[in-house]
C-alpha cells in the first residue's frame, strides 16, 4: 500500500506492505535509527515517537495507520542549526542517559508529557513515564532531567559542568 | 515480533465498515487503535487475514451527552475520555478509569470500543462498565442494538459482538455527584491489574477474579440492606472462582477483593 | 584548575540525544550491503531428546535462503563447547544447536536465513521439531536429590563444581553461643534484561577474514570466544563493538548464536544480520543470582556476633556458565565487612533444565551481602538488640593498611563505622524509629520499616595473565588532538568522557579535541574489557600512566629540540606546551613534537591487587499490611569507591545499581512452573522495574582511597546493587516485625508479604 506522510517536517511517499510496524518503517525505511525496539509486548518505550504531537509506541502502530499523519522522531527535536530541544539539553545536562538505548523513547516520552503538562511534579513525571523502560540510570536523573525541562530545578540545583568543558 | 501477513482496508463509514466485514466474514478483524489487537498479532496469537481500520471513521468517534446518558463513539481514545471535562464533570468514573489504562503512548492510541470489545477480564474499561450500570451500541446488517453491560461480556476475551457487527458507540449515565470509587492492586503504574474494583451507586463489579468483569451481588445486596462498606466487602469474593498465576493465587485473591471492595465503597482512588 | 573530581558533562551525549547511538542493529557498513537475516529456532520444552527436525517447509518458503541444524555444524567439525573452567564438570557440554538433547526452554535448534527480515519469523514456524519429552530437573533440589533424572548421562551427576569441603565443617561452630538463628533463604533468578537485546552481523572478506560486529563487554573475549568455539586463527578474526545498549554482565565472550551467524556467514558467503526479541532475550540470555543459602549466626545476647556458617546452592542452569563459579566469589566475600571470629562456606552448583545462569551486576557478591546482612538482622531480633547497634558492634574497625580475612580475601582500606554512621545520620533513622513507633502504637494500617546493610565488595580483580591490569595507548597529534586507546569497553560507562578528563589532566588538551576507542580487536588486540567495576581503577589508571609517559618522552623530544636538559623543563599544563624554568618565553607544544615523529606510549598499569569499595544502605519502605504491598520510599546511601573523578557519572553509577538492587528485593523475578516452563519471558509478564516503583535516591558522599592506583580510585559499577538489596528486603521484613515476622523471601511480593503477616497470627483478619 502506499503512503504519505510526513516525517521530522518533510513530506514522504512510500510503497509499505500492511503489516510494516511504525518503527520498522523509520528505521529501514527512512533511516532514523534513534527510536529503538527494546520489546515485543508494548511495554519498554524505547520505540516512542510523536504522531502528530502525541508520545505513541510507533512497535505497535502499523506504517499504513501513519498514513496522511505527521511523525516525530527525536532526530527531528533539533534545530536547524543543530540546537537541541530543550528536553534533549536537558537530559544532557542532569546525565540522564548511560547507554542512551532507552533515551530517544525517553526524550519524546518526556516531550509528550510536558506539552501537555507543562508543569508537573515529581510523582506525575514518574507517572507520565510508566511506560518507558530504563535499566541503567534508575530513573533518578530521567526524573531530574524532565523537572529541569519543566523549569522546576533552579540553576545551582541543576547538574551542571564547569563551563569550559560543555562540548 | 512481527505479525504474520494480512490484508488492510480503510473504512470511510460505519456502514462501509459493515460490508467489509460481511465480505471477508471470520477472516476479518477491526483495527482502531490496535492496542489490544495489535500486541497478539504481533505474538502470532490472532492471525486475521485482513484488517478493517475504523480509526478514521468520523461517526464513530466523539462524546456528546444525550438525556441522562452520555454517549462515547467507540473509537474515541482513553486519553480523549481521560481529559474530557464533559466526563470528567458527568461521569468521573470513567475518566478515572480510561487515565488508568495502560500508559500515556497506549491512551494516545487506545479506543474504548477497542478496550470494550477485546473484553480482557482484567482490563480497567469492562469492569468500569459494569459498574456504571452502561451499555453498548452495536451497529450490524440489522440495524443498531443496544446492549447491557451485563450482558455484554459473555467469557474470557468474548462478548455478545457477532463477527459481521461493530461496536459503535458507548452509553454510560451521568451523574457527576454519584459516589464512586476505584482500585487497581498492581505491582507495577502499567500493569494489568491483579485484582481490580470500581464501585459506582451500590453497583459494584470485579476485574479478574473470574473470565469476564463480575458484579460483586452480594456485596451489592448488603449494602441495599444497610451493612457498612467494610461489612459489605466481606461477601466481595462470594460466588467467585478466581484463577491463580504468581502474582497471587485464590486465596490471596479472594482476600485483595475484600479489601479492594472496601476501599472502593469508601470512595478511595488508588 | 584541576578538571578531576568536577561534574563534567558527557562528550557522548549530543549523538545519543539527537540522532541515537549507533547500536549493533543500527550498524550500516558497505561491508554489511546485501545482507540476509538469521532467525533461530527453538525449544518449547525443557527438557527433550530431538527425536527429527524436519526443515522441508521452511526450506521452501518465501526467501528463505538456508536452514542449517546442529548436524551440519557437527559435519563441518564444530565441537560442543567445553564449560569455561576446567574443575567444572567437562561432561557438560553444549552444542551451539542443539543436536540430540535440548535442556532448556529457549535453547536454540536451528538457524533460518532469509532475505528480509519479516520472512525470518514466517519461516521459523515451518521447521517441524519432533519432541520425546523428559522429566525436567526443574529446581536445585531436584537436581541434587537426582529424582527428575539426570541432564547429563555422561557427568554422572547433576553437580557442577564445589567450592569448599564440607567434610571439613566444624561441627563445634556455635559452641559457646547465647543466641543462634539459622535459616533457608532465596537469593532469588533474575533477569539483566539490558534495553538493547542481544544481537550480531558478521561477514568474512576477500581476505579471507571475518570481521563480527557484536555488542559485547570485551571484544578481545569475545574474539577469543569466537576463535575457540569455531576453531579459527586468531588473525583471522576481527570484533567491532558498536555502541552498547546495557549488559550488566550478560554480554561477555560470544553466545552460541554469535558463533553460528559468523559460520553461516562462511557457508553462505555473504553478510549475516541477526537480532533477537526480547521474549527470546529473556528466555535466553544468561540469567543472575539463583542461589538457595542456608544461613546460621550465633553469638551473644549483647550482640555480638561470633560465628557464622554459609552453605550455597547455585543454580546454574542447563549448561555451566559463570553461574557456575560464582559462588566462589561468594564464599571470598562470605564475612562481608563484619568481624566474625569464626567463619566457613561451602557451596555446591548444579545444573537444572533452566535458562544458564550468569554473571549479574555483583556477579556472586550481592549473593554474599544479602546473606550475612540478612543474618545480621536475623540476630538481632533473637538477640533484641537493635539493627543498627548489631552492625557497629561487629563491623571491622578502622583500617588503612591491608586486611586479610580468613577466607582470603585482602580488603585494602576500609571504614565501615564511619559509613555506617553517615547513613544512618542522613536518614535521620532515630526519627524514623519514633515514626515507626508512633504508627505501631496507632495500629495502622500503613506501617513504616527501616532496613540497613554494610556492606564490603571485590572489584577490579585479575584480567588477563596475570594480576589485574589494563593496558592503554595515548597519542597527540601534530594538530593538537589526540587518540586514547582503550582494553576498556564501556557501555553506558562514559569512559569517553573520562578518560579524556585523565588525558586532558596531564596533557593540557581539552577534552572535545581528545578521541577515545576501545573495542575493535584490530585496534585494541589486549584489554579486559568492562566488568566487575574494574574499569576506572585500571583503564583509567593506565590512561593516566601512559598520559605521564607520554610526558616523558615528550620531555626529551623537547630537551634535544631547545638543547637543554630535561630537569631544566618544566610542562605548563594550562598551555600544554614544554617551557624552560625561569624562561617562559621560550616555549615548546606538546603537539609540535609529534611532528617529525609520532609521539605515542603504549601502557600496562598493573594493580597489587583488587579494591573493596565498601558502603552502607538505610532503606524505608512503608507496607500496606492489608494487601502485602510494599512502597519503597527512600534509599540513603553511602558508597565509598574511593576517589571520584567524575562525580556526576559516579552518582549515575550509584542510582542504577541502587535502582537494580532494590527491584531484586521487592520486585523482580524469573520464574518457572514445575515443567520448566519459563512463565516470566515477557516484560509485560517479568516485573522489570518502572519509574514509579521507586523514589529518587539520596546519595551522602564519602571516599577513602585505595593505595592500590594513583588515582586513588575503587569500583563503583556495582556498589549499590550490593547495598540495596539486603536494605531494602530487610525494610519489608522490618515494617511486619511487630506482628511477629521474622523473614520474607525475595521478592517480597504483596502476596508473600501478607503471607507472612498471616502465618505470624499478628493480623487481624485471617
Amino acid at each position: 500500500m502506499q503512503i504519505k506522510l510526513t516525517v521530522n517536517g518533510t513530506a514522504r511517499s512510500d510503497e509499505v506492505e500492511p503489516r510494516l510496524l511504525l518503527v520498522h518503517y523509520l528505521r529501514e525505511v527512512c533511516g532514523l535509527r534513534a527510536a529503538n525496539v527494546g520489546c515485543d509486548t508494548t511495554s519498554c518505550g524505547a520505540c516512542t515517537v510523536l504522531l502528530d504531537g502525541e508520545s505513541v509506541k510507533s512497535c505497535t502502530v502499523l506504517a499504513v495507520q501513519a498514513n496522511g499523519r505527521s511523525v516525530t522522531t527525536a532526530e527531528g527535536l533539533v534545530a536547524e542549526d543543530g540546537t537541541m530541544s530543550a528536553v534533549q539539553q536537558a537530559f544532557r545536562e542532569n546525565h540522564g542517559l548511560q547507554c542512551g538505548f532507552c533515551t530517544p523513547g525517553m526524550v519524546m516520552a518526556a516531550t509528550s508529557l510536558l506539552a501537555e503538562n507543562p508543569d508537573p511534579t515529581e510523582q506525575q513525571v514518574r507517572e507520565g513515564l510508566e511506560g518507558n523502560f530504563c535499566r541503567c540510570t534508575g530513573y533518578h536523573n530521567i526524573v531530574r532531567s524532565v523537572l529541569a525541562a519543566a523549569g522546576k530545578l533552579s540553576r545551582a540545583e541543576s547538574a551542571g559542568a564547569s563551563p569550559e568543558v560543555s562540548a | 515480533m512481527i505479525p504474520a501477513t494480512f490484508d488492510y482496508e480503510v473504512a470511510d463509514s460505519a456502514a462501509h465498515a459493515l460490508s467489509l466485514l460481511a465480505e471477508h466474514g471470520e477472516d476479518a478483524k477491526l483495527l482502531a487503535g490496535g492496542h489490544s489487537l495489535l500486541p497478539m498479532m504481533k505474538v502470532r496469537l490472532a492471525q486475521p487475514a485482513v484488517l478493517v481500520d475504523i480509526a478514521r471513521v468520523g461517526e464513530l468517534s466523539g462524546i456528546r451527552s444525550e438525556g441522562n446518558q452520555l454517549v462515547i463513539g467507540a473509537t474515541t481514545r482513553h486519553a480523549d475520555v481521560a481529559g474530557s471535562d464533559l466526563v470528567r464533570a458527568e461521569v468521573p468514573l470513567l475518566a478515572y478509569a480510561a487515565g488508568q489504562v495502560g500508559d500515556p503512548q497506549i491512551r494516545h492510541r487506545g479506543t474504548i470500543g477497542g478496550s470494550l470489545a477485546h473484553a480482557d477480564p482484567s482490563a480497567d474499561l469492562p469492569m468500569t462498565l459494569l459498574a456504571l450500570g452502561g451499555s453498548v451500541e452495536i451497529t450490524g446488517p440489522a440495524g443498531v442494538r443496544t446492549v447491557a453491560a451485563d450482558d455484554f461480556f459473555v467469557g474470557p476475551f468474548e462478548t455478545a459482538l457477532s463477527p459481521d457487527e461493530l461496536l459503535s458507540a458507548v452509553r454510560v449515565p451521568r451523574g457527576g455527584d454519584v459516589p464512586w470509587g476505584y482500585q487497581k492492586f498492581v505491582r507495577r503504574a502499567n500493569d494489568w491489574a491483579i485484582v481490580g474494583v470500581a464501585a459506582y451507586d451500590g453497583r459494584v463489579a470485579l476485574a479478574n477474579m473470574g473470565g469476564t468483569p463480575l458484579r460483586a451481588l452480594a456485596v451489592e445486596e448488603a449494602l441495599r440492606g444497610g451493612a457498612s462498606a467494610a461489612e459489605a466487602a466481606a461477601h466481595a469474593a462470594d460466588g467467585t472462582s478466581p484463577g491463580y498465576d504468581f502474582h497471587a493465587d485464590t486465596d490471596y485473591r479472594k482476600h485483595l477483593a475484600r479489601v479492594l471492595t472496601k476501599r472502593a465503597l469508601q470512595g478511595e482512588t488508588g | 584548575m584541576s578538571i578531576l573530581g568536577t561534574r563534567v558533562l558527557r562528550t557522548e551525549d549530543p549523538g545519543f540525544l539527537t540522532t541515537g547511538a549507533v547500536y549493533t542493529e543500527d550498524v550500516q557498513d558497505e561491508r554489511l550491503a546485501g545482507a540476509c537475516y538469521v532467525h533461530f529456532v527453538r525449544s518449547t520444552v525443557a527438557h527433550a531428546s530431538i527425536l527429527s527436525i524436519d526443515p522441508s517447509a521452511a526450506r521452501d518458503a518465501d526467501g528463505v535462503v538456508a536452514v542449517y541444524t546442529g548436524k551440519d555444524l557437527g559435519e563441518a567439525g564444530i565441537a560442543p563447547v567445553k564449560p569455561m573452567m576446567p574443575n567444572m564438570n567437562q561432561k557438560m557440554v553444549q552444542s551451539l544447536l542443539a543436536t540430540d538433547m535440548v535442556r532448556f526452554v529457549g535453547e536454540p535448534v536451528a538457524a533460518v536465513v532469509t532475505e528480509e527480515m519479516y520472512q525470518g519469523e514466517d519461516a521459523i514456524e515451518l521447521v517441524d521439531v519432533d519432541y520425546g519429552i523428559l522429566p525436567a530437573v526443574a529446581t536445585m533440589r531436584q537436581a541434587l536429590s537426582g529424582e527428575r533424572g539426570l541432564l547429563f548421562p555422561d557427568a554422572q551427576t547433576n553437580v557442577v563444581v564445589r567450592f569448599g569441603d564440607e567434610s571439613e565443617s566444624n561441627r563445634d561452630l556455635f559452641e559457646g553461643c547465647e543466641v543462634v538463628v539459622s535459616e533457608v533463604i532465596q537469593n532469588q533468578r533474575v533477569a539483566p534484561a539490558p534495553m538493547e537485546s542481544r544481537s550480531g552481523a558478521a561477514v568474512w572478506g576477500e581476505d579471507g577474514r571475518l570481521t563480527a560486529w557484536i555488542p559485547n563487554q570485551g571484544a578481545q573475549g569475545t574474539k577469543g570466544a569466537l576463535v575457540g568455539i569455531l576453531g579459527l586463527k586468531p588473525e583471522d578474526v576481527r570484533v567491532i563493538t558498536p555502541d552498547v545498549g546495557g549488559a550488566f554482565g550478560a554480554k561477555f565472550g560470544a553466545d552460541s548464536e554469535h558463533a553460528v551467524i559468523c559460520w553461516i556467514a562462511k557457508q553462505l558467503g555473504r553478510p549475516v544480520r541477526w537480532s533477537e526479541t526480547r521474549n527470546e532475550n529473556l528466555l535466553v540470555m544468561p540469567h543472575g543470582r539463583a542461589q538457595e543459602q542456608k544461613i546460621t549466626i550465633g553469638g551473644m545476647r549483647d550482640g555480638t556476633v561470633l560465628a557464622y556458617r554459609l552453605e550455597v546452592l547455585q543454580d546454574c542452569g542447563a549448561y555451566p556458565k559463570a553461574g557456575a563459579f560464582l559462588p566462589m566469589l561468594t564464599r571470598l566475600m562470605t564475612p562481608g565487612p563484619y568481624e566474625i571470629p569464626r567463619a566457613e562456606a561451602f557451596t555446591t552448583s548444579v545444573v537444572t533444565n533452566t535458562t544458564p545462569v550468569g554473571a549479574y551486576r555483583g556477579a556472586g557478591r550481592p549473593e554474599a551481602a544479602a546473606a550475612i546482612d540478612r543474618a545480621m538482622d536475623l540476630f538481632a531480633d533473637a538477640s533484641g538488640v537493635d539493627p543498627a547497634e548489631v552492625r557497629r558492634k561487629n563491623l571491622l574497625p578502622k583500617f588503612t593498611e591491608p586486611h586479610k580475612t580468613a577466607f582470603g580475601a585482602v580488603y585494602d582500606s576500609g571504614d565501615y563505622v564511619t559509613a555506617l554512621e553517615k547513613a544512618l545520620a542522613a536518614a535521620g533513622y532515630d526519627e524514623l524509629r519514633a515514626e515507626q513507633a508512633r504508627r505501631r502504637a496507632a495500629g495502622d494500617t500503613l506501617q513504616l520499616g527501616i532496613g540497613l546493610s554494610s556492606y564490603v565488595e571485590i572489584t577490579g580483580p585479575g584480567g588477563e595473565a596475570g594480576g589485574p591490569n589494563e593496558n592503554s595507548t595515548v597519542e597527540v597529534h601534530p594538530d593538537g588532538t589526540a587518540t586514547i586507546l582503550t582494553g576498556t569497553s564501556p557501555h553506558g560507562q562514559g569512559h569517553q568522557t573520562v578518560w579524556a578528563m585523565l588525558a586532558s589532566e596531564e596533557l593540557g588538551i581539552p577534552i572535545d579535541k581528545i578521541t577515545v576507542k576501545w573495542g575493535d580487536t584490530d585496534l585494541v588486540p589486549r584489554g579486559g574489557g568492562t566488568g566487575g567495576s574494574r574499569s576506572l581503577q585500571l583503564g583509567g589508571a593506565a590512561v593516566q600512566q601512559a598520559s605521564r609517559e607520554l610526558l616523558d618522552v615528550a620531555r626529551e623530544r623537547a630537551a634535544a629540540t631547545l638543547e637543554a636538559s630535561p630537569s631544566d623543563l618544566v610542562f605548563d599544563t594550562e598551555a600544554s606546551a614544554f617551557t624552560v624554568k625561569g624562561d617562559p618565553d621560550i616555549s615548546v607544544p606538546l603537539s609540535s613534537l609529534a611532528e617529525a615523529e609520532r609521539l605515542f606510549v603504549h601502557t600496562v598499569f598493573t594493580s597489587p591487587g583488587p579494591t573493596f569499595p565498601f558502603g552502607s544502605h538505610v532503606a524505608v519502605v512503608d507496607v500496606d499490611t492489608e494487601t502485602g504491598k510494599v512502597f519503597l520510599r527512600r534509599v540513603v546511601t553511602v558508597d565509598d569507591a574511593g576517589t571520584v573523578m567524575n562525580p556526576l557519572l559516579a552518582e549515575g553509577q550509584r542510582h542504577g545499581g541502587i535502582a537494580q538492587g532494590a527491584a531484586q528485593a521487592f520486585l523482580e523475578e524469573v520464574v518457572y512452573d514445575d515443567d520448566g516452563n519459563p512463565l516470566t519471558a515477557t516484560f509485560a509478564d517479568y516485573p522489570f522495574l518502572s519509574a514509579t516503583e521507586v523514589p529518587s535516591f539520596d546519595l551522602v558522599d564519602m571516599e577513602t582511597p585505595t593505595s592500590y592506583n594513583p588515582l586513588g580510585a575503587k569500583g563503583i559499577g556495582e556498589a549499590g546493587s550490593i547495598g540495596s538489596t539486603p536494605a531494602v528486603q530487610n525494610a519489608v521484613i522490618d515494617a511486619v516485625s511487630h506482628l511477629g515476622v521474622r523473614h520474607i523471601d525475595m521478592p517480597t511480593s504483596p502476596q508473600r508479604v501478607w503471607r507472612a503477616i498471616q502465618a505470624a497470627n499478628g493480623s487481624k483478619e485471617a
